[in-house]
């Protein structure tokens, strides 16, 4: 499963790093998302997935 | 096995998303009846009091279309939940159809709270709906007079996005400070400091008598006998859950669906509540509680979904509520309560901040204005139960 974000939509609430750390880092200056595990190990799936629910502006895309 | 899933707004559109991509081969229907919308289906509603009240050309589009539906293979059932039998294990609607179930989850959110001084006329909004927003966008034309009732976050960033389009906004409050229920005394009056400072003319610790204008709102009476111009009148005073047509089921109801930590409704099988709707036991706390944010539905879902899809799985958040407001975006993760002690831990409250709320030994909550980055640790402190100490020493 591949992972994107699109930063032009993130707005730096950082929900997706408290659903998923592994997954997401936040960048130190603004706390857009950065991905950190693209594709996203199967073991920690469910956690994008959640990642993708919680955030607010709907900015994480899961590609299969 | 059929799964009735009663509101079409983020609850229960998530909770249908959730047990289709957690497998569930149940037969779903999805009952929706949010008001303005052709489908019943809501739209997203935070974009309604920010960017799609300034922005003329905004769209507000439905939470799921009724293609996406399909291909999950959701049955949608645009009407008015009117009545549950618990007995016969069956949802009512208006027109006679009668939907039976054997899960059925609760989603029928809440309903902007209405104030009997303020009678309903031309001019006067509430906003909760695509539609509301709409109405206020089309009424508040260049240079109209706007007065909002209710000064808790939506009131308050609602008086920002319209005030920064150029209209004259007053915001009546009767407690003494902006946002002080969710941000506490010392994070609200510095901010209510700044809603001064930025020009929006405020009226706490007074209320609202009554409205001015026969056929329109021409203004705002209140109790002192002020009378406030206004051309726009938008009530920001709470919501109150939709719990209605529950009245007779036999659930128990107190200020929403009284649930467990799963979210199971109390003393009745198979029934699950989320979102503004659904009043549970936090483990977290302890306390019962109801919570109105957007962040809480979502969470709210995706606990259900789990629950009904053979994994057993407790509702224990960490609220998160965040409102762009004073040019900034204001994040609150965690429950600033009244008798806590308040740190400032960056910043200060006159610019960006970060300040901590903590009691019982424990970091309660944290409260960020324009510091997403120096927000995180703090968070990070609080997502792991971290004691005060540990959050003051950073």
């Amino acid at each position: 499963m591949r992972v994107s974000v699109d930063l032009d939509v993130c707005q730096g609430h950082g929900v997706c790093h408290m659903s998923a750390p592994d997954v997401f880092e936040l960048d130190p200056d603004d706390a857009h998302a950065i991905v950190q595990l693209d594709p996203v190990p199967a073991a920690l799936e469910g956690d994008a997935r959640t990642a993708v629910d919680a955030c607010p502006e709907r900015a994480i895309t899961l590609h299969p | 096995m059929r799964i009735v899933v009663v509101g079409a707004s983020l609850g229960g559109v998530r909770t249908v998303q959730g047990l289709r991509r957690r497998g569930s081969d149940a037969e779903i229907v999805l009952v929706g009846d949010e008001p303005g919308s052709p489908d019943g289906v809501a739209a997203d509603r935070p974009p309604l009091s920010k960017g799609f009240l300034a922005d003329p050309s905004a769209a507000a589009p439905p939470l799921v279309t009724a293609a996406e539906l399909d291909a999950l293979g959701v049955r949608l059932v645009s009407a008015r939940a009117t009545d549950l039998d618990l007995g016969s294990r069956r949802v009512a609607l208006h027109g006679g159809e009668e939907l039976a179930f054997d899960a059925l989850v609760v989603a029928t959110g809440s309903s902007p709270r209405l104030l009997p001084e303020l009678e309903s006329r031309a001019g006067v909004f509430s906003l909760r709906t695509a539609a509301d927003a709409a109405a206020v966008r089309t009424a508040a034309h260049e240079g109209a007079r706007v007065v909002v009732v209710g000064g808790g976050f939506i009131g308050a960033e609602l008086a920002w996005t319209l005030s920064r389009l150029g209209h004259p906004v007053t915001v009546v409050e009767p407690l003494p400070t902006l946002m002080v229920r969710g941000l506490g005394s010392r994070v609200g009056e510095a901010l209510t400091r700044r809603h001064t400072e930025a020009g929006v003319d405020l009226r706490l610790g007074t209320a609202v008598a009554g409205v001015e204008g026969a056929d329109r709102v021409e203004g705002v009476r209140l109790v002192d006998g002020t009378l406030l111009p206004a051309d726009v009148v938008v009530l920001g005073v709470g919501t109150v859950p939709e719990t209605g047509w529950l009245a007779d089921s036999g659930l128990e109801l107190r200020d929403g669906v009284v649930c467990d930590e799963h979210l199971a409704a109390v003393g009745a099988e198979g029934v699950y509540a989320v979102g503004d709707v659904a009043r549970w036991r936090a483990p977290r706390s302890g306390e019962d509680v109801r919570v109105e944010h957007w962040t809480n539905a979502v969470e709210c879902a995706g606990v259900v979904a789990a629950n009904l899809t053979g994994t057993p799985t407790v509702h224990d958040p960490v609220p998160y509520v965040w409102t762009d407001q004073l040019g900034g975006k204001l994040q609150v993760f965690g429950r600033v309560r009244p008798q806590d002690e308040l740190r400032v831990v960056h910043g200060d409250l006159d610019g960006s901040f970060v300040a901590v709320s903590g009691g019982d030994g424990r970091l309660q909550a944290v409260i960020g204005f324009a510091a997403v980055k120096q927000l995180l640790p703090y968070r990070k402190l609080l997502l792991a139960g971290a004691t005060w100490d540990e959050a003051l020493a950073g």
